[in-house]
């Protein structure tokens, strides 16, 4: 029905958006493909003239710097393990979170939702300070826990899940209600298995927010045992002598999993972002 | 799309009849919500809102010789004397009126014929465009630097086939502000124009054939019917860009560390300098205050300017 725009024009117009389109494509997909070109090669080749335009054969020796730099292996099972528990964690606390707020009125609802929503306004850095304060009180320096725990409750997390949630139907809930369930087994029961791709698009958000996110792990993992590898890959970067063969192959592998969960569950990650907005 | 249309599937079978006791339903629903919400209350009252309270505490202590000695405002007017954090604020501010404005524009042409018939292969570019959004703010923010390097980058090397010149990307002031917002529209317009193509996506046909019928072209038609209709998705890209500029890190700590000569200073990487490389908490909090206001008074003035006016 949206097909409206344009279809009687002239296939010479479409042709040539098109083409200009793949053209951009191209350019705006030039990183990626370098990045896995770069990655298998040594520092050196990367900035010969010219520089490499196909893969080459330095990807082991670069993987194996990684490891003795940084103990490569460590840092990737320190992100995977953060990431997937604070994808697990994160999920419940947020769908719980929007889920009450979707489907009950009940006293303080607007203020409380007004105050968690607070979060997405105040930038992060007025919390850097006496949070980093709050972890070396309690020994959490260089702690998983340090890194996951102060983002379960995120705003945008719980604002999603109350968007999607307020789509279901109250008589659902109800029939839930009536065949005998407590109010946790219809959350359990009827609530979270129509909500699966709203679910998906949340764990994918979170997933690739924890992944990805530098700032907070890169000032409370100070021993690089404990590094994930953002971290890792910044520090690598800092020191004279670079080497950028091993922090391209380092930065590749983490673009491993984002690009598996990406492809495995896009279909739902937009549908799960253009939810609510959608009405066809 | 299907966006979870919930089948009315049946529910588990009503068990043990028999065994169903009058529970005091209606007061169980009323604590429900209460305990749903519980876990994120507690975690964001402990995380979010004791640090916000503390932070401004912490602005109004200096610390000297290792003890913290109450100033009052001091911090706050030593900011207003700092020409660094005067040039954070500036660019910063660049940032803000030259790179988000050029997003956006570009990310609503990009909606636009994301959602145009004309285009071939839509989810193909639909996935495509939308892929740097994946990557790592970190991770991009190194490629960026290794393809943007003077002397061997490949960005300078492809230029050279064509006759320019070595371009001075992350050494010289100006272009180092331009190679930053470069990676930035690199990484948010694809994410931009997924959320406005969402709004597109709810503009009615009927709106472009009365356009169409009263002979409105396709420039006119985008103006008149396209873009009144964005007008909330613009709003909320405008605000969220807003605000993860002010808060901008990530990127120019790793592409330039702030540099050259502080041409890519941002408040969050001086934030970021006073916090924990000179370990000056207190002036980092004031300057957090100071983020968090100018973040809340920009919002305020887009609600107002942008907001509804229909």
């Amino acid at each position: 029905m949206r097909q409206a725009m344009g279809q009687s024009r002239s296939p010479g117009k479409s042709i040539m958006l098109t083409s200009g389109f793949a053209v951009a494509l191209a350019v705006v997909l030039i990183p990626f493909y370098w990045l896995v070109v770069a990655s298998t090669h040594s520092t050196a080749d990367i900035f010969g003239s010219p520089p490499p335009l196909l893969p080459g054969g330095h990807l082991g020796e670069n993987l194996a710097s990684l490891q003795e730099t940084v103990s490569f292996g460590q840092v990737v099972l320190n992100s995977l393990l953060i990431a997937a528990v604070y994808t697990v964690c994160a999920g419940l606390v947020c769908t719980l979170a929007g889920y009450a707020f979707a489907k009950y009125r009940f006293k303080g609802q607007n203020w409380l939702f007004g105050v968690l929503m607070l979060g997405l306004v105040i930038p992060n850095q007025v919390t850097l300070v006496p949070l980093f304060q709050l972890m070396a009180d309690w020994q959490w320096l260089n702690t998983y826990q340090a890194v996951i725990m102060p983002n379960l409750a995120l705003p945008f997390g719980i604002f999603l899940m109350r968007q999607s949630m307020a789509a279901l139907p109250d008589e659902l809930l109800d029939s839930g209600r009536m065949d005998g369930c407590g109010e946790f087994k219809v959350f359990l029961r009827v609530v979270l298995p129509p909500m699966k791709p709203a679910l998906a698009a949340l764990a994918i958000f979170l997933f690739l927010f924890q992944w990805n996110d530098f700032i907070w792990p890169l000032i409370v993992l100070r021993d690089s045992g404990s590094y994930t590898i953002p971290v890792a890959l910044a520090s690598l970067q800092g020191v004279d002598d670079t080497d950028y063969g091993a922090i391209l192959t380092g930065t590749a592998v983490a673009a491993i999993p984002m690009a598996l969960v990406f492809l495995a569950l896009q279909r739902h990650f937009v549908s799960g972002l253009l939810a609510g907005a959608v009405k066809e | 799309m299907t966006t979870s249309v919930p089948q009315t599937r049946t529910a588990p079978p009503p068990a043990r009849t028999k065994a169903k006791r009058h529970r005091p339903r209606r007061s169980a629903r009323r604590l429900a919500p209460y305990l749903f919400l519980l876990p994120a209350a507690a975690l964001f009252a402990v995380f979010k809102l004791y640090p916000i309270g503390r932070s401004f505490f912490l602005s109004l202590f200096k610390s000297v010789d290792g003890v913290d000695r109450y100033v009052g405002l001091d911090n706050y007017a030593r900011l207003m004397d700092d020409p660094l954090f005067w040039t954070a604020l500036r660019n910063t501010g660049i940032i803000l009126v030259v790179q988000v404005p050029l997003m956006l524009a570009l990310a609503t042409g990009l909606a636009v014929a994301l959602n145009s018939a004309l285009l071939r292969a839509r989810p193909v570019f639909r996935l495509g465009f939308f892929l740097p959004m994946i990557t790592g703010l970190v991770a991009y923010g190194i490629i960026f630097s290794v393809l943007l390097n003077q002397q061997y980058g490949l960005a300078n090397w492809l230029l050279s086939l064509v006759g320019f010149g070595e371009v001075p990307w992350l050494t010289d002031p100006l272009w180092a502000q331009i190679s930053l917002g470069l990676a930035l529209t690199w990484h948010y317009t694809g994410y931009n124009a997924v959320i406005l193509l969402a709004r597109l996506q709810t503009i009615p046909a009927e709106l472009y054939n009365a356009a169409a019928v009263d002979g409105a072209g396709t420039w006119q038609s985008f103006r008149h019917v396209t873009l009144p209709g964005l007008r909330p998705a613009i709003l909320l890209t405008t605000v969220l860009s807003t605000i993860g500029t002010l808060q901008i890190f990530d990127e120019p700590y790793i592409l330039t560390r702030g540099g050259p000569d502080n041409a890519t200073l941002t408040i969050g990487v001086y934030l970021y300098q006073n916090a924990f490389q000179y370990f000056d908490f207190g002036y980092a909090s004031a300057i957090a205050y100071v983020l968090a206001v100018l973040i809340g008074v920009l919002g305020l003035i887009q609600f107002r300017v942008l907001g509804d006016k229909s």
